[in-house]
C-alpha cells in the first residue's frame, strides 16, 4: 500500500503544479481534473471508496466539465496577452513562498503532534456493513444538524444563480 | 507450486480482465452486425451480407478496413489532446464493466471464480463516476479537432450528458433504496423474490430514457446529429482514433444495459437456463430496444432536448424518490 501512496501521491503534486504553470488555460484545467482524479485513489488507497467516488462524481465530473466548457466557449485558452498588473509581484512571491515553505519545513520536522486515529478501523466499517452505510448513518445521526444546514446553504446558491442568471422571470 | 500459490488470485484477476476486454470488444464487433441487419430488415432493406454466412464475417472486414485507412491529422489540431481523446472515451467505457456481474460464484480446477472483477461497496456510484469521465474525451474531442462542426457537437454533448446524468443517477435510487445496497452483486441478490421494474416502474422508465440520452444514441443522437454538424464531435477524426469513438459508444451502450439489467430486471437470476445465458438475453434483449428506437424515431430538437430532461425527468425522478421513501416508511 505504502509503494502505491507513492504511485499516485508524485503525479497528484506534479499535475497540481502544473495547473498553475501553464499557460493555457485549457491544459490547467484538464491537469486539474488529473489532480482530482489522484486525489479520488488516495481516498481509495485509505478505504473511502464513498468519498473517492463523490469526488470523481462531482469534481471531476460535473465541476470541471462545466469550467472546460465555461473556458472552451468564451475562447480564453491562451492567456499570453495578460499583462502583470502588479510589477514587484514575482519576487514577493518568491520572497513569501520561500518563507513559507521552510516554516512548514521546521514545524513538521519539529512536531511532537501524534495523527488522532477515528474511532472506527477499516474491520469496524466492514463489519457495520461497508462505507457507504456508515456515512450515511453518522450524517443522518450525529451530524444532521450540519447535513440540513448545509442544504438550506446550498439551495441558497442555486435560487441565488436563478436570480442573477435570469433578471427577468 | 506452493510458492506461487499467492500469484493465483492476482492472475486469476488478470486473466478475468484480459477475457472481459475481450469480450466487450468481440459484442461491440457484432453489436455493429446485429445492428446494420436488424434496421436493414426494419427499413425493407438487406444489409450486409456477403462476407461470410449471413454476413457474420462483416465486423472483420470491417475492422481490416478501418486498420488500414489514412492517418490524418488537421492542421489546426491540438495535437497531443487530439490523440488522447479517444482513448479517454474508450478507457471509461472498459473500465465500468468491471462491477457487472454476469453469475454467481463457479468453480474451476478447485479455485472459487466470481463472474465480476470487483464487488464494491460503491458499485454503482462507481459507474456513474466512469460515465462522467467519459464525457471529456468527447469534449477534448471536439475541442483538439480545430474545426467548428467537431467543437459545436462536443458542446451540445456535454451540455447533454450533464444534464441527463443527474435524472439518471436519481432514477436508479428508488432501486438501491429497495436494496440498502450499492453494491451491484447484492442488488441482484435483493432480486431473488420480485425484479424491480414491478417495484419501480416509473424508476425503471427515466432510467432507460436518460440513458439513451446519456450514450447518445437516437433519437437523442444531437452531438453527431448529421445533417447538421456532419458528425458532430468525430468528425476530424480518422482510422482506428476514429474506431475507438465508436467502440466507446457501442461498450457503453452494453454496460449500459448491463447496468438496467443488474437494477431492474434481477441481474443473471432466472429459472432453466444457466445464470450468464440468462444476463445474455437480457442484455441482448435491451440492445434490440436500443436499436428498435434509433431505426423507428426521429430526432430530437436540441431546447426540447434539454427542456425534457430538466422540466419533465428530473422533477418525476425526485417524485419517484419521495413516493419510494414515503411507501417504505408506511410499509415499515
Amino acid at each position: 500500500m505504502e509503494a502505491f501512496f507513492w504511485v499516485v501521491a508524485i503525479p497528484a503534486t506534479v499535475s497540481a503544479v502544473g495547473v498553475v504553470m501553464m499557460r493555457d488555460t485549457v491544459y490547467s484545467a484538464l491537469l486539474l481534473v488529473v489532480h482530482l482524479l489522484a486525489v479520488a485513489v488516495l481516498f481509495v488507497l485509505l478505504n473511502a471508496q464513498l468519498i473517492a467516488a463523490v469526488q470523481v462524481v462531482v469534481y471531476a465530473g460535473a465541476i470541471m466539465v462545466l469550467f472546460l466548457f465555461v473556458i472552451m466557449m468564451l475562447g480564453l485558452g491562451r492567456g499570453e496577452g495578460v499583462k502583470e498588473k502588479l510589477p514587484l509581484q514575482r519576487p514577493v512571491a518568491l520572497l513569501f513562498g520561500g518563507a513559507m515553505a521552510i516554516l512548514l519545513g521546521v514545524v513538521m520536522s519539529q512536531t511532537t503532534i501524534q495523527p488522532v486515529a477515528g474511532a472506527l478501523t477499516p474491520g469496524d466499517v466492514l463489519a457495520m456493513g461497508g462505507n457507504t452505510q456508515v456515512v450515511g448513518r453518522l450524517l443522518f445521526s450525529d451530524y444532521l444538524l450540519a447535513f440540513e444546514v448545509t442544504s438550506i446553504l446550498l439551495l441558497v446558491a442555486i435560487i441565488g444563480a436563478v436570480v442573477l442568471a435570469k433578471r427577468r422571470l | 507450486m506452493e510458492l506461487l500459490s499467492p500469484l493465483v488470485p492476482i492472475l486469476i484477476i488478470v486473466i478475468k480482465s484480459g477475457v472481459a476486454i475481450f469480450a466487450l470488444v468481440t459484442a461491440f464487433a457484432y453489436a455493429v452486425w446485429i445492428e446494420r441487419r436488424v434496421m436493414a430488415r426494419m427499413q425493407s432493406r438487406i444489409g450486409p451480407n456477403r462476407a461470410g454466412p449471413f454476413g457474420l464475417l462483416q465486423p472483420l472486414a470491417d475492422a481490416v478496413k478501418v486498420l488500414l485507412k489514412e492517418e490524418i491529422i488537421p492542421q489546426d489540431a491540438k495535437v497531443p489532446i487530439y490523440l488522447l481523446a479517444p482513448a479517454v472515451s474508450l478507457v471509461p467505457a472498459l473500465l465500468s464493466f468491471a462491477v457487472v456481474p454476469i453469475g454467481p460464484e463457479i468453480e474451476i480446477l478447485g479455485q472459487k471464480i466470481t463472474l465480476y472483477l470487483a464487488d464494491l461497496n460503491v458499485g454503482v456510484l462507481y459507474v456513474f463516476a466512469l460515465a462522467s469521465v467519459g464525457v471529456y474525451g468527447i469534449v477534448l474531442a471536439g475541442w483538439s479537432s480545430g474545426s467548428k462542426y467537431s467543437f459545436l457537437g462536443a458542446l451540445r454533448s456535454s451540455a447533454q450528458m450533464l444534464s441527463y446524468e443527474l435524472p439518471l443517477g436519481l432514477s436508479v435510487v428508488g432501486a438501491l433504496m429497495l436494496a440498502g445496497t450499492l453494491s451491484l452483486v447484492q442488488l441482484v441478490e435483493a432480486q431473488k423474490n420480485a425484479w424491480f421494474i414491478l417495484l419501480q416502474p416509473l424508476g425503471f422508465l427515466i432510467f432507460i430514457v436518460s440513458a439513451v440520452a446519456e450514450v447518445n444514441r437516437a433519437p437523442f443522437d444531437l452531438p453527431e446529429a448529421e445533417t447538421e454538424l456532419v458528425a458532430g464531435y468525430h468528425t476530424e477524426y480518422t482510422s482506428i482514433k476514429w474506431a475507438f469513438f465508436y467502440m466507446a459508444e457501442y461498450i457503453n451502450m452494453i454496460v449500459v444495459s448491463s447496468i438496467a439489467v443488474t437494477l431492474f430486471f434481477g441481474g443473471w437470476q432466472g429459472p432453466f437456463f444457466p445464470p450468464a445465458v440468462w444476463y445474455f438475453l437480457k442484455v441482448a434483449a435491451f440492445i434490440f430496444l436500443f436499436i428498435w428506437l434509433r431505426a423507428t424515431l426521429p430526432r430530437l430538437r436540441y431546447d426540447r432536448l434539454m427542456q425534457f430532461g430538466w422540466k419533465i425527468l428530473l422533477p418525476l425522478s425526485l417524485v419517484n424518490i419521495i413516493a419510494t421513501a414515503a411507501i417504505m416508511v408506511w410499509q415499515g
